[in-house]
């Protein structure tokens, strides 16, 4: 299974180093986000750096949604998912590596929207082991959920419309789990910043799990 | 204390399978029938795309599907390689009955359908090696498939977004041949090709067959198909309306 998902995050990240949709379409949007949000509060630096936790995470939940669109949308060209139903990968291994592709691409843009915050929100990090635990559990998280909720919306006939109402309301816990662990990072919290970070990882070990338990079926359906 | 060290068992690769499988294939299916198809149903959402299939096929034959658009020549190349479950009947494929696994027969299966399975913004080299990889063969053996279906090298480092709908056709076949099946299962395989092409897959077509493999393709180009198949089988309705293979030219419903 970690042999397909090697071939298969391999093969993902290769198309979007081609493609270059996350740089071309989603860092801008990233940047897009952060200064409405930054209009949309009056330029307020005050209230933005208290803000920031929950801006930031809101900003990746949307970069998640466009880059499991796309992620997903390939699979389902010309073809492609008949030739993976026989190309002999475990279902499981396409998941992982789906998943894995995912998460590497969102930390990337995780670091780009980490300089933005700080330079036009005027944050300054802190409590960098706390932060570094959140975005990677949370990311695993996001990544495992999109991964799992990419085919399913990418089966269904209003595909492009449907995936953000079915995966928003399922990454709502990551939201509040990682907003209140980077505010404990950031010295805004009320603390219990691990436990947050915790729950976060217990989050992406059961949409992992699941993931590989339920993919196989996902990919013969849709 | 003598210590022995044991290798872990490890999950065999689909090329291993493959190749293990070469051997019950050589041996067994000389005995019994590449595909086995008993009154094959397959359904459509509710519609019987297939309403009752009766077919065997045997190793090394080339056979040619023949029938209006809307027969279901489509949706039983779709059957024989595992993609669409069977509603009723009994069908069976290199010895694997579909009802029960529809999976392990997959790795066996050479599928080219009006799709290619090619991702558009990966070069031609990167797709055939990709799914040589996933298939568990040597990513090297890509450049030997892609001499076979004889795509220029200048191509191969070509996305196959860039490529014409006839390069797309043998960068496509490539990707099937590389992972060696042993059934071939071709649904117009003639189509957006020039004579040239044509005339290569005509080729591997018969290479194909005389190593052993099995060839089942559908196909509206009559006059080069006829030449090149060694059984026609014509479908409409959904049944097997005449079958070259039975004395009387109609279908064989031996049990």
């Amino acid at each position: 299974m970690l042999r397909d998902a090697r071939i298969v995050a391999g093969k993902d990240l290769r198309l979007e180093a081609r493609s270059r949709v996350a740089v071309n379409q989603v860092l801008p949007f990233v940047l897009a986000v952060v200064l409405l949000f930054g209009f949309a509060l009056d330029a307020d630096t005050a209230l933005l750096r208290r803000a920031t936790s929950g801006l930031f995470w809101v900003t990746v939940l949307f970069s998640a949604v466009i880059i499991v669109q796309r992620s997903f949308a390939i699979e389902r060209h010309d073809g492609i998912n008949d030739a993976l139903r026989l190309s002999g990968l475990s279902a499981g291994g396409i998941f992982l590596g789906k998943a894995a592709s995912l998460f590497c691409q969102l930390v990337i843009i995780e670091l780009v929207l980490g300089l933005c915050v700080i330079v036009f929100y005027d944050v300054t990090p802190s409590g960098a082991g706390l932060l570094i635990v959140t975005t990677l559990a949370a990311t695993l998280g996001i990544a495992a959920a999109g991964s799992l909720y990419g085919p399913l919306a990418a089966g269904l006939r209003n595909r492009d419309t449907l995936l953000p109402l079915l995966l928003l309301p399922v990454l709502a816990p990551v939201l509040l789990a990682a907003s209140r662990a980077f505010e404990t990072a950031l010295g805004r919290g009320v603390g219990g910043g691990w436990q947050w970070a915790a729950m976060l990882g217990i989050f992406a070990v059961v949409y992992l799990t699941l993931g590989v338990a339920v993919w196989g079926p996902l990919l013969e359906e849709t | 204390m003598v210590t022995v060290a044991v290798a872990a068992p490890r999950a065999a690769t689909p090329g291993e399978i493959a190749q293990s499988h070469e051997w019950s294939v050589a041996f067994g299916l000389l005995m019994s029938p590449v595909v086995h198809l008993r009154a094959a149903v397959a359904l459509l959402g509710r519609f019987p795309a297939l309403a009752g299939v009766d077919l065997d096929v045997d190793a090394g034959e080339i056979v040619l599907l023949r029938g209006p658009n809307g027969a279901g020549k489509t949706t039983l190349l779709r059957l024989c390689a595992g993609l669409i479950p069977p509603a009723r009947g009994h069908v069976e494929v290199l010895g694997v009955d579909l009802s029960v696994d529809r999976k392990a027969i997959r790795p066996l299966i050479g599928l080219m359908g009006h799709t290619t399975g090619l991702y558009d913004d990966l070069t031609v080299m990167e797709n055939v090696q990709f799914w040589a990889r996933a298939a568990g063969v040597d990513a090297a053996d890509a450049t030997a498939a892609l001499d076979r279906v004889e795509l220029a090298e200048r191509v191969r480092s070509l996305t196959v977004e860039r490529l014409s709908a006839g390069q797309r056709r043998r960068a496509s076949l490539a990707a099937m041949l590389v992972r060696r099946p042993r059934l071939w299962l071709l649904d117009e395989p003639h189509a957006g090709l020039d004579a040239q092409a044509r005339d290569l897959v005509d080729g591997l077509i018969g290479e194909a067959a005389r190593v052993g493999a099995t060839v089942i393709f559908a196909s509206h180009e009559l006059d080069r198909a006829e030449a090149v198949a060694s059984r026609r089988v014509t479908i409409d309705g959904g049944t097997v309306v005449q079958d070259s293979s039975s004395p009387t030219g109609a279908p064989d419903r031996a049990p």
